[in-house]
């Protein structure tokens, strides 16, 4: 039934000429990948609150269960948080008896691949970059990889992310336990 | 050999306790696997994962790889997964269409939909002579011994006697009337999406949990809470709670001593029904539309019926959990003694108007997709349920909440009031498990 359509967004369809005009180069790439790596960062570093910073005020987490997905809205869906229900997830999992949050645990993000997809005349932007995260829970390792796909918001504190899409490799995979926080 | 070892499995259980080893010996896991789940009736799929013709969808009944798969005259068929060639899985895809018959990938055997052969490659010269002939009922994929659906909800089970699929079910065949009836046309459509953890635990632990009322308001109150707190800032700022919200605060909100205001029905056979919780019926205008297209579909009165069926969750014993009022059902597939796979599906009402779609679907999204922040705290318990009960700390598990307080009435077992959290379902299910094991294969 879940069949994978190739995704819209393959670097193929984008000769990178045309991606090299549609942004102003190295300033534009610069700032996108420091902002993906800093997001990285506070993720691996549970800073959860300023995860949720990051996000516009209208923003959204989503992860699809399948690429072929075109939207969030009335359909099933892995993650699909606005800041209201991140912040549920931030105060489950701060919260002193969210008992799955004890064992040790703790994530490792690398992401790579950074193409600026394109970037508007008012400086918002349309990014796409890999990642790979490896997760240990007491003394088990589990690793998540897939695509992430920001469109983020120019504001005067910086970029703000309006959607974060996270297309993973392993969505379809049977998940061993369950996923507690955003990838 | 495991009658040796096992000398007398009904010492195992007794009404108030049981043994820890039903949980943890590999040997009694077999001996369930054949003596219940590949015997009775455990549930398949339903029918709209296989609407066309050839259409296919994997499943798994006790250890069995299977298949439902759609006939071109329209029937839906459960195989085993196999060749019966040299025994290779027939499709290694988890769903897909077989084309106008099923080909196997190593020597081109093709089969009907029913597991009837098609065709052997040089079948006349090959086998002439041999007792390898097209009468031989071994050449076919062999099929369930019985299968039966009830209002789309397709179930098999593998042993050719036994009570049919309805009697089995009693009165917890309710799960699928309750799914069906709130659709002003009768019927459902599965929304094409599953999806499915595996938590490191016995499945009687998963099954155990799911009508266990004195679990929620400890191990979910961190979401319950967090939700409460979030909800609370969003009706100040907006006057008014999302639903999606309640689903969870719901765990916070209903403390551990209401829990006991609620009741469980035990009924034959290990089934189990734990009445609502939720308060699904709000006043809101989605939900009164909808209750306007229910009451021209069936009638004030029965419309009525319907909406106040008193259901949270269903548990049909040995393997599906129903959440009826939220279209939603988890199976359970056993993966070994201490691994169970659960697949997780959502129904769309068909006819009904598309808010009280999504209202549901928030609940599949918030608490039965992988990011669910509800079964993170059961899982977590299921496993460390499952190592606790791998030590020699102790050799029983209590169920005696409330033990003796039970009302038995028209072959039905129900808790007397105020004794929610009764741990009535665990000795039902017990119950059904002696019975079955000590009937054996
Ligand atoms: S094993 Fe299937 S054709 Fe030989
Ligand atoms: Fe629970």
């Amino acid at each position: 039934m879940a069949k994978r359509t190739p995704k819209k967004t393959g670097a193929a369809k984008q000769p990178v000429r045309a991606a090299k005009r549609a942004h102003n180069g190295h300033d534009t790439q610069h700032a996108v990948e420091q902002f993906l790596y800093r997001q990285a960062e506070l993720l691996d570093e549970k800073r959860w609150q300023d995860y949720i910073d990051l996000f516009a005020e209208d923003g959204m987490y989503w992860m699809p269960p399948e690429p072929s997905h075109a939207t969030w809205d009335g359909m099933p869906a892995i993650f699909a948080e606005d800041k209201n229900l991140m912040t549920v997830r931030m105060k489950r999992v701060l919260h002193p008896d969210a008992w799955s949050q004890r064992p040790l645990w703790g994530t490792n993000h690398v992401v790579g691949n950074v193409v600026v997809e394109r970037e508007s005349p008012n400086g918002d932007v349309v990014a796409r970059s890999r990642f790979h995260m490896m997760e240990l829970r007491r003394d088990d390792v589990r690793h998540f990889a897939g695509l992430y796909i920001h469109h983020l918001k120019k504001t005067k504190d910086g970029y703000r992310i309006k959607l974060q899409r996270v297309d993973m490799t392993n969505a379809q995979a049977a998940y061993d336990y369950v996923l507690q926080v955003w990838v | 050999m495991l009658h040796e070892r096992i000398p007398n499995l009904a010492k195992f259980v007794e009404p108030d306790r049981v043994r820890r080893e039903v949980y943890t010996d590999a040997a009694i896991f077999e001996m369930e696997m054949e003596r219940i789940h590949e015997r009775v009736w455990i549930y398949c799929g339903h029918e709209t994962q296989v609407p066309k013709a050839g259409d296919y969808y994997t499943t798994q009944i006790g250890r069995q790889p299977m298949l439902m798969v759609r006939g071109k005259d329209g029937k839906v068929n459960v195989l085993y997964n196999r060749c019966p060639h040299r025994g290779s899985m027939m499709c290694g895809d988890r769903s897909g269409n077989a084309g106008e018959f099923f080909r196997c990938s190593y020597h081109s055997w093709t089969f009907h939909h029913d597991g009837k052969l098609r065709a052997i490659p040089m079948m006349e010269s090959g086998y002439a002579g041999t007792r390898w002939t097209r009468d031989n009922p071994d050449c076919n994929m062999k099929r369930a011994a019985r299968v039966e659906n009830y209002r789309g909800f397709v179930f098999a089970s593998l042993a050719a006697d036994g009570p049919g699929l309805l009697e089995f079910l009693g009165r917890s065949k309710i799960a699928f009337d309750d799914i069906c009836d709130r659709s002003p046309e009768g019927e459902v459509e599965v929304v094409p999406n599953c999806f499915r953890m595996i938590q490191h635990s016995n499945w009687k632990i998963f099954l155990e949990n799911q009508l266990d009322a004195l679990h929620p308001s400890v191990t979910h109150q961190s979401t319950g809470r967090a939700a409460r707190d979030v909800e609370l800032e969003i009706e100040k700022r907006t006057g008014k709670i999302p639903l999606s919200y309640h689903m969870l605060s719901a765990f916070s909100t209903v403390t551990i001593e209401k829990w006991d205001n609620f009741q469980t029905l035990n009924y034959p056979y290990g089934h189990c029904i734990l009445t609502g919780y939720m308060g699904l019926r709000p006043k809101d205008p989605d939900t009164l539309e909808y209750e306007r297209v229910l009451a021209k579909a069936y009638g004030e009165k029965r419309k009525e019926e319907i909406l106040t069926t008193n259901i949270h969750h269903v548990l049909i014993y040995p393997g599906l959990s129903v959440q009826s009022p939220l279209q939603q059902l988890r199976a359970v597939r056993p993966l070994g003694v201490n691994r169970t796979l659960t697949e997780i599906w959502h129904f769309r009402l068909k006819g009904a108007p598309e808010p009280i779609y999504r209202r549901a679907l928030a609940y599949y999204n918030l608490v039965n997709s992988p990011s669910t922040m509800i079964n993170a705290d059961d899982l977590e318990n299921f496993w460390k349920a499952h190592q606790g009960l791998s030590s020699d700390g102790g050799d029983w598990v209590s169920f005696h909440r409330h033990y003796g307080r039970d009302a038995e009435k028209d072959g039905m077992v129900e808790t007397a009031p105020n004794c929610g959290t009764s741990e009535a379902p665990m000795r039902n299910q017990m119950k059904a498990w002696t019975q079955y094991m000590a009937a054996g294969k």
